[in-house]
């Protein structure tokens, strides 16, 4: 085929005979001036938008920050009888609230151990057969009722902290490990094919490409368990695990109203915190390419 | 191949790989559990700097027989062999890497900027990053993208032929020689289509490799085609020819229903004005005394001149009662210039012009507008019958090439069988 013009040659009265004489931007299509601006969806980005918003950094902090002023005005004041002041002496408090956040760390450290790689694997090609079956089991762990599943581990693993944490992770694997099989399943599969074929090995494709592209999903499912996390570990404590869940039952037990609504309101502010701060790690991980309004 | 471009310095559109061969033997993809083939004994050979065109309805195999050249999906059996190296049985990663592969809809990572998408395959390959920044630069160039305004932006902020072309330009980033196109330009409207395809024959015309590229849309085959392959199921080749060949010769009937009705008209798309006879015509230009404008128009054959502008371009078409009927006043007389072709536009934009001009001719401009003659109904005509004719003789040469290359093909088919 012989066409030395760039552009479609027939063109109409005293409009320039070629894509050189246009102006930039302008193209000579079948005769007709053609405009590149008129096929951009969005003017350049002017300063991208902003991903953390003051509102999203203050508002919860603040909230949290003034409920737990308030505990602690009403906690102060309050007439405490022996009782009460034994529960609460000393730093046991400080001490029940660090034994939940480890509880709630350690547990979804494993989780992730377990739930992402998994999920990984079951989305290859040699595995996802077994997808459904791996599931059902996950989801068989979050069916059963939590103190249950504690009492059986109890049973057979005693008491302590791992027996604790050992549930918890049962209980928070399916979030995590059905969103990362569903982000990866989402992937576009001419994006996968476009990847293997431009060259990229099953381990870079997976790296570079499945992983960053299923991360809003797998942070969603991970902010899920984290959450269900700080939940579950007021159960601990009837494996022995300590964390807030002393000072809940404890209340219940001695029918001390202070004790009980203490140990509630820092589970609250702890799920809230934790949601928070997952929220933030989810915004920072987010590629940008894959923001709404990008 | 592209390592001895990689160990160079920068510039490379200057020294670029062109094409290399590729030949394909008795490819066969058999799915398991299917009984027949999905593509069964395709044998070609594709010359280096050629542009082929497989051609077939959905579902024929053209796309399998495609990813068996980057081996995107494996052969069951057969080789296939780039350059002179059989790489049927090398990593096809690193195969992978030396060819261009652009798909439908771009396939673009939303999350890497245009940039990092174009800069893959040359960082895999170990570009140094001086190097590969300045080939992101001179590839957005290429494809007609400003690098400042473009660099940095994300996909999704792009428009489907500007994603296009940036799939295109990732293709190419790492200079193969070789580069497989899927229905690259199957998901954008028809004018950015039409656009991308002139594009594509820019870039061909700089660079010269090799391009294998699938479509179902036999206008656009013809168009970027040098050879193209209509395919029909199985994958098998039911004509593997130039588009003039196609058009003017099918083999069969399929090739002939592929082809589709008017393939007269769109042989139209195949020659230029350049290989027509461009006739003279009596001009005047603006600045001429009137008296001299109608001396010519009482005394020449023509009951028409054409006039022109300061720069020689045409301007109005003068008939002899014009000037009468505008009572002497050149500015109201006669009829302005509506469409001009120049010599590089096809027969079939020139029929086009001639048939909605009032007087069935179209006057021929060169780069600049400047006039140099016109082409009319006649000539058109005249030359559209030669040309058929010259196609029909060279069609009756090759219905003899075809039919010895069938009894040989049978004798061969039969001996096989007997051998086995």
């Amino acid at each position: 085929m012989s066409n030395d013009s760039p552009s479609g040659p027939r063109s109409p009265r005293n409009a320039p005979a070629s894509d050189r004489d246009r102006p930039p931007g302008e193209h000579d299509v079948k005769g007709l001036a053609f405009h590149d601006e008129e096929e951009e969806p969005s003017p350049p980005p002017a300063g991208r938008p902003r991903r953390f918003t003051w509102r999203k950094l203050v508002v919860v902090p603040a909230a949290l920050a003034v409920v737990l002023v308030i505990t602690y005005v009403w906690i102060t004041n309050v007439e405490l009888d022996s009782i009460a002041e034994n529960s609460l002496a000393g730093d046991t408090v400080q001490l029940r609230w660090w034994q939940h956040v480890r509880l709630t760390a350690i547990s979804t450290f494993w989780v992730l151990i377990i739930a992402i790689p998994l999920g990984i694997a079951l989305t290859r090609r040699g595995l996802s057969k077994a997808a459904p079956v791996v599931t059902a089991i996950a989801n068989i762990g979050q069916a059963t009722p939590a103190i249950g599943l504690l009492a059986l581990l109890v049973i057979w693993l005693g008491i302590g902290p791992s027996t604790a944490i050992t549930g918890m992770v049962i209980y928070a694997v399916l979030p995590v490990l059905s969103n990362t099989v569903a982000g990866l399943k989402a992937i576009e599969p001419t994006l996968v094919e476009a990847s293997r074929g431009i060259g990229m090995s099953a381990m870079g494709t997976l790296r570079k490409v499945e992983l960053p592209l299923a991360v809003p999903l797998i942070l969603a499912g991970v902010r899920t368990a984290l959450v269900l996390n700080v939940g579950t570990a007021t159960l601990a404590t009837f494996g022995g695990g300590g964390g807030l869940g002393d000072l809940i039952t404890s209340g219940i037990q001695t029918q001390r109203m202070p004790v009980l609504v203490l140990g509630s309101v820092l589970t609250v502010v702890l799920a809230l915190l934790v949601d928070w701060l997952a929220s933030l790690v989810e915004v920072a991980l987010t590629p940008r390419g894959l923001e709404v309004g990008q | 191949m592209s390592e001895t471009v990689a160990a160079t310095e920068p510039e490379p559109a200057a020294h670029a790989t062109s094409g290399a061969t590729i030949q394909l033997e008795d490819l066969t993809k058999i799915y398991p559990g299917t009984p027949s083939p999905a593509v069964d004994n395709v044998s070609m050979d594709i010359k280096a700097g050629e542009t082929v065109i497989f051609v077939g309805p959905s579902g024929c195999g053209k796309s399998t027989t495609l990813k068996m050249i980057n081996r995107l999906i494996e052969p069951s059996s057969g080789r296939i062999r780039i350059g002179d190296e059989d790489v049927t049985d090398i990593d096809p990663v690193k195969l992978r890497r030396k060819i261009g592969y652009a798909i439908q809809s771009s396939g673009l990572f939303p999350h890497m900027t245009v940039a990092e998408n174009i800069a893959l395959v040359p960082k895999m390959v170990g570009w140094s990053k001086s190097k590969v920044k300045d080939r992101v630069e001179e590839m957005l160039d290429l494809v007609g993208l400003d690098p400042r305004e473009f660099h940095g932006r994300y996909p999704r902020a792009l428009s489907g032929g500007q994603q296009q072309r940036v799939g295109v330009a990732r293709a190419l980033a790492a200079d193969p020689p070789v580069l497989l196109m899927d229905e690259p330009f199957g998901a954008v409207d028809p004018i950015t289509r039409d656009h991308l395809q002139d594009e594509l024959i820019r870039l061909q015309h700089e660079l010269h490799k090799t391009i294998v590229f699938v479509t179902h849309d036999f206008d656009e085959a013809i168009k970027l085609g040098d050879r193209i392959a209509v395919l029909r199921e199985h994958s098998h080749i039911a004509q593997f020819d130039t588009p003039e060949a196609i058009l003017t010769n099918p083999t069969d009937d399929f090739v002939s229903g592929f082809v589709g009705a008017g393939a007269a008209l769109k042989r139209l798309n195949l020659t230029r004005v350049r290989d027509v006879e461009i006739a003279e015509f009596p001009t005047v230009t603006v600045d001429d005394p009137l008296q001299s404008i109608f001396n010519k128009l009482r005394s020449g054959p023509h009951n028409e001149l054409l006039m022109l502008d300061r720069r020689n371009r045409p301007y109005k078409w003068l008939r002899r009662g014009d000037l009468m009927r505008a009572r002497g006043s050149l500015a109201r007389a006669g009829q302005l210039v509506h469409d001009t072709v120049t010599r590089d536009a096809t027969l079939h934009d020139a029929l086009e012009a001639v048939l909605t001009d009032s007087g069935g001719r179209v006057a021929v401009t060169g780069r600049r507008g400047e006039f140099i003659g016109v082409v009319d109904m006649q000539t058109l005509m005249n030359s559209v019958h030669e040309l058929l004719e010259a196609d029909r003789l060279t069609a009756i040469e090759h219905q003899h090439d075809l039919e010895e290359l069938r009894t040989h093909q049978t004798v061969q088919e039969l001996e096989g069988g007997a051998g086995a």
